[in-house]
């Protein structure tokens, strides 16, 4: 039997993303929004370097993998928008009982302020229903932040608008 | 249909094997059905008289694609005069259909959409006038001494070319299997001609074969266009193409089919649906592990060839590279071919992407510059930190390492390039 893993899945774990270093450690996580890059590859891209205000990412030449300085992040979301891998999400779970996941978006209709929208997890799973709190767009790329359940704030990484 | 098979051909306004998927509309204008081999046309169809035209220039460009394009703009830049010659009637080549947005750094143009960068590279050469683009014109020859004949819709060009830089891109592969000439069965780079650059849905239900970037790519732009993708099959254990691609596809429950393959494609002429199966460790379909998905196109995104046929006309040394995607010719470092200046750039150099490509037809063109004008400092510099962020950096990806190990097996030394001409010489 093969390892499974997120080359032969296209869904990548938590653990994963862990031993990666890409996931904040609790105490931050606590404090507000903060990035969760999942880009576990060495491939030739900076882009999100460039994109973040803060110089909370850096990557050592271009193949390394984003390493985060999460002190500096301050969970603004612009990266989300940068990523050509679509691969950055925000999430925020230092409210009570709702979390918040701010995911890139490149489909049509974009939904407004307000709408509920079903929320997907990485294997395409309809999670359930989100309210949209927040919408910018940068190059046709949306960047959407929902409410949703806080058990599910490491679980959405996509929102659908039903047709 | 992207310009290089055949599977399109039809009758247009009388001339036949007319590749219509790069044939633009235009008033009045005939298309007929063609089967089989056609009639040789009378001629002058279209126009009156084809007529001739012979011209000189310090650097021809035959592709208009990335690599192309950067080459004509960075001999520009040092005086050249610079034609380009382009098949299609847009410049930009793949970059024209790629909706999805760049890697690489802010320098190289990461972060723009594929069309963006063809736009904007496309803006900079109409700004330039030392450079002369032909648009909807073949290369059909190399002859001695570096005339080159050109064809246009209605005239003949004979060129006198100080240097060529030929940077043709790539032809899609096909795959055999039962069914495969039934209308809905294309390479995936024709339905994103078909989807992208002419605003057509190619169909609702949707199967891919392959797994590498292209296929996931493919698939996320047909998905947005409102398709569903039913699957994507890959014959290896794992996906072919890079993680970010497939998280992408998989978070909208596109499922990922690895060991799995394409047995036959079925339908009442056209694709209705096609029979997937397992695969074993040697690649042999598992008996009993058939299922049945229904579909109306089927997409082939197995991989690319480079299209190196005017080299191999020219008589240019070539090699077969696996890793490359099989004949490409034989280069320096500096990338020039076992023809005195004759350049190769982009995927006809071997297949590796859109960025690579760039730098590439930029090294090309620098040593175009420097055998036309001598050595001029910043050139030779500049040729020199782009062949060490290329090597030494950029293809130092992991997720390159195939590509560049072709590259370097494809690489010859000046010196060793020196001695097999004299060996070949004619
Ligand atoms: S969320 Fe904002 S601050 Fe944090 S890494 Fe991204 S761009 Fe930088
Ligand atoms: S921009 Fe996105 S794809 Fe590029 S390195 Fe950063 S996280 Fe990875």
């Amino acid at each position: 039997m093969s390892i499974q893993s997120f080359r032969s899945t296209g869904m990548i774990s938590i653990e994963e993303l862990r031993k990666l270093k890409l996931i904040p450690p609790e105490e931050r996580l606590k404090k507000g929004p903060v990035v969760i890059v999942e880009c576990p590859e060495k491939i030739p891209c900076n882009i999100c370097v460039d994109a973040c205000p803060q110089n909370a990412i850096t990557i050592k030449n271009i193949n390394e993998l984003p390493e985060i300085d999460w002190n500096k992040c301050t969970g603004c979301g612009t990266c989300v928008a940068y990523c050509p891998g679509l691969a950055i999400f925000v999430v925020d779970i230092s409210k009570p009982n709702k979390a918040y996941v701010t995911v890139p978006h490149e489909f049509l209709p974009v939904p407004k302020l307000g709408d509920e929208v079903t929320v997907l997890s990485r294997d395409g799973t309809k999670l359930g229903k989100g309210k949209v709190v927040k919408i910018f767009e940068r190059n046709r790329t949306w960047v959407i932040t929902v409410e949703v359940p806080r058990e599910f704030a490491m679980e959405v990484r996509a929102i659908w608008v039903e047709k | 249909m992207i310009g290089k098979c055949s599977s399109c051909f039809m009758k247009v306004n009388g001339i036949p094997n007319v590749r219509t998927c790069i044939e633009p509309v235009r008033d009045g204008i005939r298309v007929e059905r063609q089967r089989g081999l056609p009639e040789i046309p009378p001629i002058a169809n279209e126009t009156n008289e084809a007529f001739e035209e012979t011209f000189e220039t310090d650097l021809l460009v035959i592709g208009g694609g990335p690599a192309g394009l950067t080459a004509a703009l960075t001999a520009a830049e040092y005086g050249l005069n610079v034609t380009i010659v382009n098949e299609h009637f847009k410049l930009g080549g793949q970059l024209v259909k790629q909706t999805h947005k760049f890697f690489g750094s802010k320098e190289l143009f990461g972060g723009l959409r594929g069309f963006q960068i063809a736009e904007h590279l496309s803006n900079k050469i109409v700004e330039k006038s030392n450079i002369k683009v032909l648009l909807q014109t073949v290369a059909y020859g190399i002859f001695r001494d570096n005339w080159i004949g050109l064809a246009s819709m209605n005239k003949l060009y004979r060129v006198k070319a100080r240097n060529v830089i030929i940077s043709t891109g790539a032809a899609e592969q096909y795959l055999a299997f039962p069914g495969n000439d039934l209308p809905g069965v294309m390479g995936a780079g024709g339905a994103q001609t078909i989807m992208n650059e002419y605003g057509i849905l190619p169909g609702k239900e949707v199967l891919v074969v392959g797994s590498g970037n292209v296929g996931l790519i493919v698939s996320y732009q047909l998905l947005q266009a409102g398709a569903k993708v039913k699957a994507i099959l890959e014959i290896m254990p794992e996906i072919g193409g890079w993680f970010v691609h497939a998280a992408k596809v998989r978070r909208y429950g596109v499922p990922i089919l690895t060991r799995h393959t394409i047995k036959d494609v079925w339908g009442d002429e056209r694709v209705e649906g096609a029979t997937i199966v397992r695969v074993n460790e040697e690649f042999q379909p598992i008996p009993g592990s058939e299922r049945k998905v229904s579909c109306d196109l089927v997409l082939l995104a197995i991989g690319l060839t480079p299209d190196t046929r005017l080299f191999a006309q020219a008589g240019a040394i070539m090699t077969w590279i696996p890793e490359l995607g099989g004949l490409v010719p034989l280069r320096t470092p500096y990338l020039e071919t076992s023809i005195e200046n004759v350049f190769v750039a982009g995927d006809s150099s071997g297949i590796e992407e859109a960025t690579t490509a760039m730098i590439e037809g930029e090294i090309a063109a620098l040593t175009a510059v420097l055998k036309t004008e001598g050595s001029i400092r910043d050139a030779l510099e500049r040729r020199e930190k782009l062949l060490k962020f290329l090597w030494d950096e950029y293809r130092q990806s992991p997720l390159l390492a195939r590509a560049r190990a072709g590259k370097l097996k494809a690489t010859v030394s000046e010196d060793e390039m020196r001695k097999l001409r004299t060996k070949f010489s004619r």
